[in-house]
């Protein structure tokens, strides 16, 4: 499953990077990127993990900035 | 502005007074640095508390924790005066940053602004506004003038110009009619529309380039990763260079307050920011330029890709040439030649086959049925006709041999149809796929641009595919190939290193789309199957846009790398300068802060799409 989320208060496109490198990382992503420019953040990894991978991804993105806040839909 | 944005300038503004009237003030010792501290604290309260989070998470090289430390240490030696001016310019940059991106955002959103807010839809006589996502397949919309179309459909009633430039950038509307399509996004200009649609709004044109432009962000170019590979390193090496600049001089000369000096000015540089914002801001704002002119590119690497392409590869049929027969010359051996065009109209006029409704076309003014008589399909050759009482034949070479008419070839290349009365030649008729207008032009620009190969792949006959390439300046053509050819043909060009781009229709070249470096589907308003397979989409199908195109990379591309060369160019500078001592912590804040601003500068010129 692949989804995208939108981002708040994404301040500065380092940051952006280091959250996209960090969330690669997790078990059981498959592809990750975090856009500075549109504000969002597209997740790839399997039905069954993929709210796991995504509570992990804003734990990820918090320890980056701590003021970037994910909308979760 | 945003209301945070908005905050902050008033803390740029309040922190700057403060600092010169902190200036002004004849205050020495601690006075002096509380006064300093105060618009310090008001401008950088919140980098601080960032900085205390970030050690917190681990964050060692955050820009925030090496901000406050550079400051912080500023304090201890105090350098009160540029402890505060770091942290503000560091501030300044920062909104400027913020401002800048956010308005490139929002101008982009506007370019693409091609979403239709409702849909009027007929149900049960009845007119009702409703969300175009709510609209099903089959019903039926009205569309008024000055409204967007919502969906793809066919027009059941009523005829209107349609302004097409949000998707395609050509600015000359389009006329419609009854029986014909509209595309969703598109504006109707004049006439009242009644509309069935032809799919729901997840399917419709409009709904996939938006999903299109929107993914181009997470294909991300070689230059972006290389720069967000640096920007990892970058910043530890040059904290681990403060780190020993600060340490291991002094055990030799003293003087410590000296290298600590030169140590903060490596922090105040240590943030990568110019280079990891410009670049992608440049790529974002080069598709959404592109994007305005028709040209929609699916990611920053086939942007990347494009800009150095060496090779053009296109397909004949629909891409160079109309697609569509068209009569090219009539020869006629007795008649004039608009009589000879007459009887051969006349003799065709029930056949609907391409070739018989190239000549009809081509006749000017009705044709009186009244005037036939019997006519005869023959199968393979032609037509036989009664036409005013005699009786013709219209068809191949096969026909006239079959009559026994005595015929001759014509010097044009081309499909050939002959005419006779009885076994009397008449002449012929020379049909051809007409050449797209600015098919030569756009084949003459690729190659100013440098572009050091165009080669033709078709699957017509060798004859008719030669004279086309010839027509048209091509470099190397390659006919009579099938589908699964053409792929064997492009690998083996790919083999000889070749950057490979490839243009087609994207109707049945699918595979090759893919296969190539940079696959380009041409006039693919409405058709799904090249939005999907190829990385480049040309809205319409005027191949002159891929000229523009290259051209629009291109420039991407030099601005990508000036903003590279100058933002390190710079950084290294400092460096050099701060370690040897010949800069001070002014110098470096305004050079980072300046870099900053000037590469944003120079990003936001790829929007700018230039014609």
């Amino acid at each position: 499953m692949k989804k995208s989320f939108k981002l708040e208060d994404l301040d500065c496109a380092n940051c952006a990077a280091k959250m996209e490198a960090a969330i690669k990382k997790l078990p059981g992503v498959e592809n990750a990127t975090v856009s500075f420019m549109t504000q969002k953040m597209s997740i790839e990894a399997a039905d069954e993990v993929f709210d796991e991978v995504v509570q992990a991804a804003v734990k990820c993105i918090a320890r980056v900035e701590p003021d970037c806040r994910v909308i979760l839909k | 502005m945003s209301r945070k944005q908005k905050k902050t300038l008033l803390r740029i503004i309040a922190a700057a007074l403060l600092c010169i009237v902190a200036a002004l003030l004849p205050l020495e010792g601690v006075w002096k640095a509380l006064a300093f501290a105060v618009p310090y604290l008001i401008i950088g309260y919140d980098v601080l508390r960032g900085a205390a989070l970030g050690i917190i998470h681990g964050q060692v090289f955050d820009e925030k924790f090496l901000m406050a430390i550079a400051t912080l240490g500023a304090f201890a030696i105090r350098e009160y005066p540029e402890a505060a001016a770091v942290m503000l310019f560091y501030q300044i940059g920062e909104w400027f940053q913020s401002i800048a991106v956010g308005r490139s955002r929002k101008s982009i959103a506007a370019l693409m602004d091609i979403r239709p807010d409702s849909a009027t839809v007929l149900r049960d006589g009845a007119e009702e506004e409703v969300d175009p996502e709510d609209v099903a397949l089959g019903e039926t919309i009205l569309i008024r003038p000055g409204e967007r179309v919502p969906l793809d459909g066919i027009v059941l009633e009523g005829s209107s110009s349609v302004d097409t430039a949000a998707l395609t950038g050509e600015s000359m509307p389009v006329d419609v009619r009854e029986g014909e399509r509209v595309i969703s996004g598109s504006i109707n200009l004049t006439g009242l529309l009644k509309v069935r649609t032809e799919s729901e709004y997840a399917e419709s044109t409009v709904a996939r380039i938006l999903e299109l432009v929107e993914n181009s962000a997470e294909k991300k170019a070689k230059v972006e990763s290389f720069i967000t590979r640096f920007a990892r390193w970058y910043t530890p090496v040059v904290v681990i260079g403060a780190l020993l600049l600060a340490v291991i001089p002094p055990l030799f000369v003293g003087d410590w307050g000296k290298w600590i000096e030169r140590a903060l000015i490596f922090l105040v540089v240590s943030c990568p920011c110019a280079l990891v914002v410009s670049v992608p801001l440049s790529f974002f704002g080069g598709i959404g330029g592109a994007s305005r002119q028709g040209i929609l590119i699916k990611g920053a690497n086939y942007l990347e890709a494009l800009a150095s392409v060496d090779t053009v590869c296109f397909d004949k049929t629909g891409t160079l040439t109309e697609g569509r027969f068209a009569v090219e010359a009539v020869h006629p051996k007795e008649l004039n030649p608009d009589d000879l065009l007459d009887i051969a109209a006349a003799a065709e006029s029930y056949s609907s086959h391409p070739l018989a409704q190239s000549i009809l076309r081509a006749h000017e003014g009705d044709i009186d049925k009244s005037r036939l008589g019997e006519i005869e399909e023959l199968a393979g050759l032609g037509i036989k006709a009664e036409v005013d009482g005699e009786t013709y034949y219209v068809g191949n070479a096969g026909l006239m041999e079959k009559v026994g008419a005595d015929y001759h070839d014509c010097h044009l290349l081309g499909t050939i149809i002959h005419i006779s009365r009885g076994s009397k030649y008449l002449g012929h008729i020379v049909i051809n796929d007409q050449l797209k207008e600015d098919a030569a032009e756009a084949i003459r620009s690729l190659k100013e641009l440098g572009v050091q190969q165009t080669v033709m792949l078709s699957g017509d006959k060798a004859s008719v595919a030669e004279h086309v390439a010839e027509k048209l300046g091509i470099d190397k053509c390659l006919p009579e190939l099938l589908p699964a050819e053409k792929v064997v043909q492009v690998e083996a060009l790919l083999a000889q290193g070749c950057r490979l781009a490839y243009v087609g229709d994207g109707i049945n070249d699918a595979p090759v789309l893919t296969r190539a470096d940079v696959g380009i589907a041409m006039g693919a308003l409405g058709s799904d199957a090249a939005i999907e397979s190829a990385d480049i989409v040309l809205m319409d199908d005027r191949p002159s846009r891929l000229p523009l195109a290259v051209k629009l990379a291109r420039r991407t591309m030099r601005i990508v790398h000036e903003n590279i060369i100058f933002a390190l160019g710079v950084k290294v500078l400092i460096l050099v300068l701060g370690a040897l001592g010949l800069a001070n912590m002014w110098f470096a804040v305004f050079g980072d802060v300046g870099v900053l601003i000037l590469a944003i500068l120079n990003a936001l010129r790829c929007m700018a799409a230039s014609k």
